[in-house]
C-alpha cells in the first residue's frame, strides 16, 4: 500500500513591537517573572484595551509579502477559557474577520525545486502568560511578563506532502519574517513556535484522512522528527486495523514521540464572540500603498535575481537568500568586488565556518563586507595568491589591520610577478638541489610532472609565499627542460 | 446648604458665602446621620474629603479655582479610585483597591470637585432596585419601604436625601434613568461613546455609560461638561468636541418637536405614571413645543434582546475575577477547579451567577447564532428605529419607568424585574442618550418624564429638561427625611 502524508502548519510568529497589543508594557525577553506586566496585562477591573497601531502594520506587511488579500475591514474575538496564565479569561484574537487573507509562499526543496504552498490566512492575537510549574514545591507560579505579547498566527493549508516540505515552509515563514523585521524569528526563546496538522491516506484518495495535532514543535528539526513519528505511528495504526482518532498531541523531543493531549470530544468550548471593548480595524488603501512601498526585496525575489542576474547556482542563490543578513552581506561584498561567485564562495565558505567555530551570526561578523570584498579583489587582481588570502582573512577576523591592503602591506603579502625576480629565485633552487635536479633528469617523462611540484614548494618558501604560483610553474618547467 | 442644588453651591463658594471645608463637613455629617438608615454609600473617605476641600479652599483663595472646585460629589462603587476600595458591590471585590483612577475620577479631580466616597449598587449594577448587593440594600428617602431603583441606587437615594449634592452612576439598561425617577431625581444617560469607561468595572462593554446625577438638568450640564470627551485609553470613547452644555441650557423651546412612542404608553404602564407623564408634556406644548405620537416597532424585542447580549459580554467580562490574581479567594483549594469554583461561588451572589449561566449558553456552541446573533441584528432594527423617528421630531418624551419605585422584596421573580426597565432599556442598545427628570408623584413616590435624543444630542436634552425645571418645581421637592437631618 503506498501512503501520502498531508501537512499543514499553524506558525505562531512573536511580533517585535516595543510594546505588547493591548497595553503600553514592554516585550522585552527575560526580564524578572512580573515585571513587564501592567493592569491591562493582568487583566484588572475596569481596564481596556488598546490595539497597538505597529502589530497591525507587521501584520499587513507579511500579509503584502506572502500575496495576501488583507481584510479592509478584521474584527478581534475573544476566545473564551479559564487557565491560571490567561488574566482575563479570554484571549482576545480574530476568528471570524483575520486581518491576512488567503496568500502563498514559495519554498524550495534540498534539490532546488520550488512549489507553492497556500497560506488560509493570519490572525492577530495576544499571547498567554506562563505558568511555571518548578520550584514552586507543588504549586504553580504565574510569570504574566508574555501575556498581551502580540502575535501573528499563520495557518497554512494542507499543502505539504512530507517532513522536508514542511521544514522548508517552516524555513521560508522565518526568512519572510525575518526579511520584514517582524520578528527576531527566535526559535530558542519561542518567538516561533510551530503546531502541525498530520493526516495520512492511501494515495491517489482525494479525501483527506482524520488528522492529529502535534503542538510544541519548536525548531525546525523537531518538525521533521514529529512528522516521522507521527506518519509512522498514524499508518502503523491504520495497518494494524485502527483508525485516527481527532485529537491533540504533543511532541517530546526528549523521547522523540508524540503523546495524546486530549480528544476532540475533550475539547474546548471557546464561546467565541466580538470583542465589544475593541473597534473592527478599518485599513484603507492609501495605508496598504504606503505599507507596501516599504517592503524590501523578499527572499523569493532576491533568490531569483541572485541565479538570473548574477549567475549562481540554484544553490548557492537558496543558502544565500535564506537570511537577510546573509543576502545583504553578500551584496555587499559583491559591490565591492564585482564577482558574485567569489564573494558566494567566500560568505558560504571561509566567513561562514569562522562564524559558527565562533558561533557569531553574520550581523556581528569582525570582518566587514567591504574588507571581505577587498580581499576577494585583491585575488581577482592577482595582487596576493589564494594562500596568502587566506592569511590575509584571518588578520582581518583578529584584527590585525583596517583592509586588505594594510594586512598584504604590513605582511609583505603582495604575490611576486616579476619574472626577472622570480627566474632569479628558480636559479637559486635549482643551483641549491642537484640530487633532486638529477633524479628529474632521471626519471621517465610522465613522472616529471609530479616531481616538479618540490621545485614549486621551495621558490614559493622562498619567496615567503607571495609569488605567483603560476608564473613559478611554467618558468621552472622551462628551466628544468632546458637541461635535460 | 444641603437644599441647595449643585449650581447655586457653585455659586456660594465663588462668593465666599461658606468653604468647601464647611461644606463638605455639613454633608459628612450628614451621611453620619442619615446613612445608617438609607446604607447608599459603601465607603465613606471623610479625611480624604476634607484634605480635598482644603486644597479647593486654598485654589479659590489663589484665584485658581475651576466653577465646580470644592464641590463635593459621591462616586458609584463601580468607578475604579486608587488607594480607596472598589467593591462594585460584590463580595468579589470587598478587597479590591485599583492602583488607578477611572478616567471619570481623574477629570472630577482635576476639576476641583471633592469625593465624600463610593455609593451602593446592585452587584456589578446588575439589578433595578439595589437588592443585589453584597452590602445590602439602599432604601428609597422617599419613602423607606421602597427600592430606590438600580443599579445606582446609593447614588440616587445620596442625592435624593441631600446627603451629597450629585453623584456619578453608570447606565447599561436603565441604571441610572430608572433610579433617578424613583428617587426624583435628575439622571442623564450620555451617549455611548461619549463619556470613557476605562477604569469604570465592566458589566456588559457595548452598553455601559456614565453620567451625573443631580438636582438638576443644569446640575448634570455641569458635570457632563468635566467627564465627557475622547479618551485613548478607551477605544470605543468618540474623538469629537464636547460643546459647552450650560451655554445652551436657556435656549427657547419653540418649535420643539415631541415624539411620543405609543409602545411607551400601552399596557403595564401605571395610569398614575402616565397621567404625569402627558401632564409634563402638556407643559412643554405651554412652552411652545408641538407633540405628535410615534412608533418604535421593535420595542417589545429589546429586553430579550438586552437579556441576551449583557450577559453574554458580562459572562466574558466576570471570567477575571478567578481567585488567582486579584479579588476573592476561597480559602485551602484542593485544586485548580477546585479554586475557580468555590471562590466564584462564594464571591458571587445570585443575580451574577444567572447572568453568567445565561451568557455562557447563550455564546456556546450550537446556539450562537440563535441567540447572540439574532440579538444583534434586532439591536439593529432598534437602533434603526429611533433613527427613523428622530427624522421627524426632535426628541422622545415617556416614562422612565412603568411604575413608581416598588416596595423593597415585592419583585421575587427575576423576569418581572427584568420588565422594569422596558423603556429604558433600548435606549442603550441604540446607544443614544436620554435623561430623568422629576415629573409628579403617585402618593408619596416620585415619577419621572424620559426624554430621549437621538446620538451626541445631550445639549439638546439638557436644554430641553431645563426648561421644564424651569417651569415646575417637581426637581426641587425634597423628601421629609432629608428634612430630619437639617
Amino acid at each position: 500500500m503506498q501512503w501520502e502524508t498531508v501537512i499543514g502548519l499553524e506558525v505562531h510568529v512573536q511580533l517585535a513591537t516595543h510594546s505588547k497589543i493591548f497595553s503600553g508594557a514592554s516585550t522585552a525577553f527575560g526580564a524578572e517573572p512580573n515585571t513587564q506586566a501592567c493592569a491591562v496585562d493582568l487583566g484588572l477591573p475596569g481596564v481596556l484595551p488598546v490595539l497597538n497601531e505597529q502589530a497591525v502594520a507587521m501584520a499587513v506587511q507579511f500579509g503584502l509579502a506572502v500575496h495576501s488579500d488583507i481584510a479592509e475591514v478584521s474584527v478581534f474575538d475573544r476566545k473564551n477559557y479559564f487557565y491560571p496564565d490567561l488574566p482575563k479569561g479570554y484571549q482576545t484574537t480574530q476568528m471570524y474577520h483575520p486581518i491576512v487573507g488567503p496568500g502563498d509562499v514559495e519554498i524550495t526543496l534540498e534539490d532546488g525545486s520550488t512549489k507553492r504552498i497556500r497560506i488560509h490566512h493570519a490572525h492577530l492575537e495576544e499571547d498567554a502568560g506562563k505558568s511555571l510549574h518548578e520550584d514552586f514545591h507543588g504549586m504553580t507560579g504565574i510569570d504574566l511578563n508574555r501575556a498581551g505579547t502580540p502575535l501573528l498566527e499563520i495557518v497554512s493549508e494542507p499543502d505539504m506532502r512530507n517532513a522536508k516540505e514542511a521544514a522548508a515552509y517552516l524555513k521560508a515563514i522565518h526568512s519572510i519574517v525575518t526579511y520584514l523585521g517582524i520578528s527576531d524569528g527566535n526559535m530558542a526563546e519561542g518567538s516561533m513556535r510551530c503546531d502541525v496538522n498530520v493526516s495520512v491516506r492511501h494515495k491517489g484518495l482525494d479525501v483527506f484522512g482524520t488528522r492529529a495535532e502535534i503542538k510544541n514543535v519548536n525548531s525546525f528539526r523537531f518538525v521533521e522528527r514529529a512528522i516521522a513519528f507521527e506518519v509512522e505511528r498514524q499508518i502503523e495504526l491504520i495497518e494494524d486495523g485502527g483508525s485516527v482518532v481527532q485529537e491533540t498531541r504533543l511532541f517530546d523531543p526528549e523521547r522523540d514521540e508524540t503523546r495524546s493531549m486530549r480528544t476532540k470530544e475533550e475539547a474546548n468550548d471557546y464561546r467565541y464572540f466580538p470583542c465589544p471593548d475593541l473597534l473592527p480595524v478599518v485599513l484603507d488603501q492609501a495605508y496598504l500603498d504606503h505599507l507596501r512601498s516599504q517592503l524590501p526585496e523578499l527572499p523569493a525575489d532576491k533568490r531569483a535575481r541572485f541565479k538570473n542576474e548574477l549567475g549562481l547556482s540554484a544553490y548557492d542563490a537558496n543558502v544565500i537568500s535564506a537570511s537577510r543578513d546573509m543576502a545583504e552581506f553578500f551584496e555587499a561584498v559583491h559591490n565591492e568586488c564585482g564577482d558574485a561567485k567569489q564573494a558566494a564562495n567566500w560568505v558560504q565558505g571561509e566567513l561562514s565556518g569562522a562564524l559558527n567555530r565562533e558561533s557569531l551570526s553574520i550581523a556581528n561578523s569582525p570582518i566587514s563586507a567591504r574588507q571581505l570584498g577587498e580581499l576577494i579583489s585583491r585575488v581577482l587582481d592577482d595582487t596576493i595568491n589564494g594562500k596568502a588570502a587566506k592569511e590575509v582573512f584571518q588578520a582581518l577576523w583578529n584584527g590585525q589591520g583596517e583592509s586588505a591592503d594594510a594586512v598584504i602591506d604590513a605582511k609583505g603579502l603582495r604575490q611576486v610577478t616579476d619574472t626577472g625576480a622570480i627566474e632569479a629565485m628558480i636559479d637559486q633552487v635549482i643551483a641549491d638541489s642537484p640530487a633532486q635536479v638529477a633524479q628529474y633528469r632521471d626519471a621517465e617523462p610522465e613522472k616529471r610532472g609530479k616531481m616538479i611540484g618540490y621545485f614549486v614548494g621551495q621558490v614559493m618558501k622562498a619567496s615567503r609565499g607571495t609569488a605567483n604560483p603560476q608564473q613559478v610553474n611554467g618558468l621552472l618547467k622551462e628551466k628544468l627542460d632546458a637541461l635535460l | 446648604m444641603y437644599e441647595k442644588t449643585l449650581t447655586q453651591l457653585a455659586a456660594a463658594l465663588k462668593s465666599g458665602e461658606f468653604s468647601s471645608r464647611e461644606l463638605t463637613a455639613h454633608y459628612l455629617q450628614r451621611i453620619e446621620k442619615a446613612d445608617t438608615k438609607l446604607n447608599s454609600f459603601i465607603s465613606v473617605t471623610a479625611e480624604q474629603a476634607l484634605q480635598q476641600a482644603e486644597i479647593a479652599d486654598n485654589a479659590r483663595a489663589n484665584g485658581t479655582a475651576g466653577t465646580l472646585a470644592g464641590i463635593p460629589l459621591a462616586l458609584k462603587d463601580i468607578f475604579c479610585t486608587r488607594d480607596v476600595k472598589t467593591s462594585c458591590g460584590s463580595k468579589m471585590l470587598d478587597n479590591f483597591i485599583a492602583p488607578y483612577d477611572a478616567t471619570v475620577v481623574e477629570k472630577l479631580s482635576a476639576a476641583g470637585t471633592i469625593s465624600l466616597g463610593k455609593t451602593n449598587m446592585d452587584e456589578f449594577a446588575m439589578g433595578s432596585s439595589n437588592e443585589n448587593s453584597y452590602y445590602g440594600p439602599v432604601k428609597n428617602p422617599w419613602d423607606l419601604t421602597a427600592v430606590p431603583g438600580g443599579s445606582s441606587g446609593g447614588s440616587a437615594a445620596a442625592v435624593a436625601a441631600g446627603l451629597v449634592p450629585a453623584a456619578m452612576g453608570t447606565d447599561t439598561g436603565g441604571s441610572i434613568r430608572q433610579p433617578a425617577a424613583f428617587c426624583g431625581i435628575t439622571g442623564l444617560k450620555p451617549t455611548y461613546g461619549r463619556v470613557s469607561r476605562f477604569g469604570i468595572i465592566a458589566y456588559a462593554s457595548s452598553l455601559d455609560q456614565a453620567g451625573p446625577m443631580a438636582r438638576s438638568a443644569e446640575d448634570c450640564a455641569h458635570l457632563l461638561g468635566v467627564i465627557a470627551g475622547h479618551d485613548g485609553r478607551d477605544s470605543t470613547s468618540v474623538a469629537r468636541g464636547v460643546p459647552d452644555y450650560v451655554e445652551s441650557l436657556d435656549a427657547p423651546l419653540s418649535g420643539l418637536k415631541i415624539g411620543l412612542p405609543k409602545e411607551y404608553f400601552g399596557d403595564g404602564l401605571a395610569p398614575e405614571v402616565e397621567k404625569a407623564v402627558r401632564d409634563a408634556v402638556k407643559v412643554y406644548e405651554s412652552l411652545g413645543a408641538t407633540v405628535r405620537d410615534v412608533s418604535l416597532p421593535h420595542t417589545h424585542y429589546a429586553i430579550p434582546a438586552y437579556y441576551v447580549i449583557a450577559p453574554a459580554e458580562a459572562s466574558s467580562n466576570l471570567s477575571r475575577y478567578d481567585g488567582v490574581r486579584f479579588g476573592h479567594r476561597c480559602d485551602n483549594p484542593s485544586d485548580l477547579i477546585d479554586l475557580y469554583t468555590r471562590s466564584r461561588a462564594e464571591g458571587f451572589g445570585e443575580e451574577v451567577k444567572r447572568r453568567i449561566l445565561i451568557g455562557t449558553h447563550t455564546l456556546s456552541e450550537g446556539f450562537f447564532d440563535a441567540y447572540y446573533t439574532k440579538a444583534q441584528q434586532v439591536r439593529r432594527l432598534i437602533r434603526q428605529d429611533f433613527l427613523d423617528a428622530f427624522e421627524d421630531v426632535d426628541v422622545l418624551m415617556g416614562p422612565a419607568s412603568p411604575t413608581p419605585a416598588f416596595d423593597l422584596g415585592a419583585k421575587k421573580d427575576p423576569v418581572s424585574m427584568y420588565l422594569q426597565d422596558i423603556y429604558t432599556i433600548a435606549v442603550n442598545l441604540a446607544g443614544i442618550p436620554g435623561i430623568s427628570v422629576p415629573a409628579g408623584f403617585v402618593g408619596n413616590r416620585p415619577v419621572g418624564l424620559q426624554i430621549l435624543g437621538t446620538h451626541f444630542a445631550e445639549a439638546q436634552l439638557l436644554n430641553v429638561a431645563h426648561q421644564f425645571q424651569q417651569a415646575t418645581d417637581w426637581h426641587l421637592q425634597r423628601p421629609a427625611f432629608a428634612e430630619e437631618y437639617a
